[in-house]
């Protein structure tokens, strides 16, 4: 066989291999095709806060509320609810028809044993039972919490949309160990897990639950109708490199990116097969966080000098580099949500670096090299510290610029230890916009000191102080009101710096429709032509 | 022989014992916290430490090592922190991609390199010669992510002849485990074309220069013959250990190639692996890999009796 009949012989080869996997595409035109913004390897999204898990409970599970995309809560598996003149009785009754995957129908009870084993493990689950005194199912399709005293955000706890999100199982799966993780996934929600299909790491199945009794409204953020319109959804774990996920694009061997590189958000919106679809109005947050237990930062006004160095623009600019898709926004809480204002902000917001300068001067800061974490393995957030780092120097602070990959970020940052036992300074993370959006879930603004939790413990009894006053208040003007104030004293102290908004871009063909605003990566309502 | 063999596989236990208790310490001794990972970003430390000590890790090093090594006795390599799912079988459902991509690619690599290197060694200094050895420092020097971008680009996006990513297994049919294996097999036999290409020609080049091969000349046997029954035949030895040492390299982890085709193999398990401080999963797997690398020396040192019957255990 001479040589060019050997290469005639592989382009045949070749063409026939790519006649099939055309064939292979048109058979699977009900399979949604999906690549994650990350892996997926906890399937109980009470157990852990990771947004890939989070994701995986919206897809098998309901919930009893919903944010709608005007970040108002709405009501999902519940049908009505009432609550007694004093506050401290409320009492739900359940859509009729709901069901779970193994037939089972869905019972007070299977959601009074879901929300107390929630609320073990989530920030504004523990919260909300610090009020609760107890609940119970007097009926099947009822439910009731019973309150010590009244509190302000029963409903916005129940309804939150991002972790820990208060996902209904059945009994005996939410009977479960809250520090242990479940085994069983059966949930009530529009998808069934094929727990069978599940690789680690390569590939989760999802199939439509054919039983899914669906609201009647449109969909809208977590709430609304979740109309199901293809077979199967495949989450495609191992594609993890950015550009290869384009090109599987391009190619149309998936048929959505969850998360679009900003590198090719210009690439993606040229190209006229694919489209860069609306999903969020509310942005994510870029932070930077002290560690309030060290010098210097354990002086307000060594970090209110770091606030006045810290212009949004230049870290955006680093970091999203793509001008429609980030914004400054000098607030505590994400804007265009109800408690996002620019309330206290001037020391960020009009302030320039002489003024840090000043600031810093003026601070007493004695020269300690400041121990910036900085993640160099994490595309979205690795550029923030080293924009941090030049800011730092600029107002005239020392810097230790620390690379490091994320996982041991995770690591260290969550010790209390000297700086010089491993301790650390500064690290710079994102936020969803709704785990941020008001002051019981905005972890930086827990100032209860080291009793706090989360990682640097800032410490301030007037915002406690504040956020107890949140808690109890039922009027939204009065909250409103709270939230600002809140806002006002984290700027006066400095708890932590926010670094401006942005959106994460999605992809997608332009044979999928029917996307709709989220604020998450929700997989109903989505049609595949 | 026998004995060789016996002694041989016996030498294993105390390489793997060391590596086990080398493996056990330096994780144990890595910056990083598998609870915190596991938790989640939001989590806040009183939670992180209800993980850790639910993994066991609040416990002295000394009685971890003897829960795991007590296991591993009983060939348990324990249960994943970050899938939950036994390491054995974890290991087992990543190791079919990785096999076929490291024979698909060794067999490419090796069908086209011996031929060009002996062709090397035959016109040593011509003009081939010269293109060949250019092409080596090429094949060693260019990061296998651009050539994978590169083929990409060319084979899929523009030809559209094989697909972007992913594997299919053999057992869902021949032709799609093909086409999803060869473009990154293509990949990454460049750098061991090049490598084997290399070797077997400066061997095969020394075995030109022996008596044998003048006598065998003198006799006037057809050059193909003397270049494949008594050059290269005698010139295999080094060649069969660069292969051998490919195989287990190829085996023990071909990270990028994995990362960038999206092919679920051992590779990628690694690095998801110490990304999150998965500690049974990266001591299971670093056993693994030392076994194979064991395994596969043996079998190079075995396969020298059938190349060299001077050769003798």
């Amino acid at each position: 066989m001479t040589i060019s009949r050997i290469a005639a012989a592989v382009a045949a080869a070749a063409t026939l291999a790519g006649a099939s996997g055309v064939a292979l595409a048109q058979g699977d035109a009900k399979v949604l095709r999906v690549v994650p913004h990350s892996n997926l390897a906890i399937l109980d999204p009470i157990w852990t806060t990771a947004y890939m898990s989070r994701n995986h409970g919206y897809m098998i599970y309901d919930t009893l509320f919903g944010t709608d995309e005007k970040s108002q809560i709405r009501p999902q598996m519940v049908e009505s609810w009432s609550v007694s003149p004093d506050n401290r009785l409320w009492t739900f009754k359940l859509r009729k028809g709901l069901e779970f995957h193994d037939g089972k129908p869905v019972t007070g009870d299977d959601v009074v044993a879901s929300v107390a084993r929630w609320g073990k493990r989530d920030a504004m689950g523990s919260a909300l039972m610090t009020f609760v005194d107890r609940m119970d199912a007097p009926a099947p399709d009822t439910f009731r919490i019973f309150l010590r005293e009244a509190c302000g955000f029963v409903l916005e706890a129940l309804g939150k949309p991002s972790s820990n999100v208060p996902f209904i199982m059945p009994k005996r799966v939410a009977d479960t160990d809250a520090f242990k993780q479940i085994d069983d996934y059966t949930g009530s929600g529009p998808y069934i897990f094929r727990k069978d299909e599940f690789k680690p790491g390569d590939k989760a199945v999802y199939v439509r639950n054919p039983k899914y009794v669906s609201r009647k409204e449109p969909p809208s953020g977590t709430t609304g109708g979740k109309h199901v319109y293809v077979d199967r959804v495949e989450w495609n774990l191992a594609l993890r490199d950015a550009q290869a996920q384009v090109s599987a694009l391009q190619k149309g061997e998936v048929d959505v990116l969850e998360a679009l590189a900003f590198d090719h958000f210009e690439t993606v919106k040229k190209n006229p097969n694919l489209q860069i679809p609306k999903y969020a109005n509310v942005n994510l947050q870029y932070m930077a966080r002290f560690n309030h237990l060290h010098k210097p930062f354990n002086d307000a006004k060594v970090r209110q000098a770091v606030m006045a160095a810290f212009a949004q623009e230049p870290f955006l600019r680093a970091q999203v580099g793509v001008k429609e898709l980030y914004k400054s926004c000098p607030s505590m809480f994400t804007c265009g949500t109800p408690y996002g204002s620019p309330a206290g902000s001037e020391i960020q917001s009009k302030s320039n670096m002489k003024k840090a300068q000043g600031l810093v001067k003026a601070s007493g800061y004695d020269g300690t090299p400041i121990v910036v974490m900085k993640p160099t393995d994490l595309a979205s957030i690795q550029k923030l510290p080293d924009v941090a780092a030049q800011l730092l120097r600029q107002a005239g602070f020392k810097v230790d610029l620390q690379a490091m990959d994320w996982q041991t970020l995770v690591g260290r940052r969550a010790k209390k230890d000297p700086i010089d036992k491993g301790g650390w300074h500064m690290f710079l993370t994102a936020w969803q916009g709704h785990d941020i959006w008001n002051p019981i879930a905005n972890a930086a603004l827990d100032t209860r000191g080291e009793a706090s939790g989360w990682f640097g413990w800032g410490k301030d009894d007037r915002i406690v102080e504040l956020r107890n006053q949140f808690m109890r208040a039922t009027d939204d003007a009065q909250k409103k009101k709270l939230a600002d104030a809140i806002q006002v004293r984290a700027f006066e102290v400095a708890t932590h710096v926010p670094l401006g908004e942005y959106t994460q871009p999605m992809a997608a063909r332009k044979n999928v429709s029917g996307f709709f605003i989220t604020n998450s990566n929700l997989y109903w309502n989505l049609k595949k032509n | 022989m026998y004995a060789f063999l016996a002694r041989r596989l016996l030498a294993t236990i105390p390489v793997l014992a060391i590596v086990a208790v080398l493996v056990f310490l330096m994780l144990r001794l890595t910056p990083g916290d598998p609870a915190a990972i596991l938790a989640g970003d939001a989590a806040n430390t009183e939670q992180i430490a209800q993980i850790r000590a639910g993994l066991g890790l609040d416990r002295p090093i000394v009685v971890q090592f003897g829960i795991w090594a007590g296991k591993l006795l009983s060939g348990d390599l324990g249960e994943s922190f970050y899938y939950k799912q036994q390491v054995t079988a974890l290991i087992a459902q990543r190791i079919e991609p990785t096999l076929s991509l490291a024979a698909l690619t060794i067999v490419i690599a090796v069908l086209v390199s011996v031929p060009l290197g002996v062709l090397a060694a035959w016109r040593f200094g011509s003009a081939f010669d010269r293109l060949l050895m250019g092409f080596s420092v090429m094949g060693f020097s260019v990061p296998v992510f651009v050539l994978a971008y590169i083929l990409i680009w060319l084979v899929s996006l523009k030809l559209g002849w094989l697909p972007v990513q992913g594997y299919q297994r053999l057992a869902d049919g021949f032709w799609p485990y093909l086409r999803h294996l060869l473009l990154p097999s293509i990949t990454l036999s460049i750098v061991y074309v090049a490598l084997i290409a290399r070797v077997t020609r400066a061997s095969v080049l020394e075995s030109l220069g022996e008596d044998y091969i003048r006598t065998a000349r003198a006799k006037g046997l057809p050059e193909a013959r003397v270049l494949v029954r008594h050059a290269l035949a005698n010139a295999a030895v080094p060649i069969v250990t660069v292969i051998g040492i490919g195989i287990a390299l190829l085996i023990g982890g071909v990270v990028v190639t994995e990362s960038v085709y999206a092919i679920p193999g051992l590779g990628r398990l690694t690095v998801d692996a110490v990304l999150a401080r998965d500690f049974p999963t990266i001591q299971g797997l670093i056993l693994f890999f030392s076994f194979v690398y064991v395994l596969i020396n043996l079998l190079v040192d075995l396969s020298y009796v059938l190349l060299d019957p001077r050769i003798r255990y």
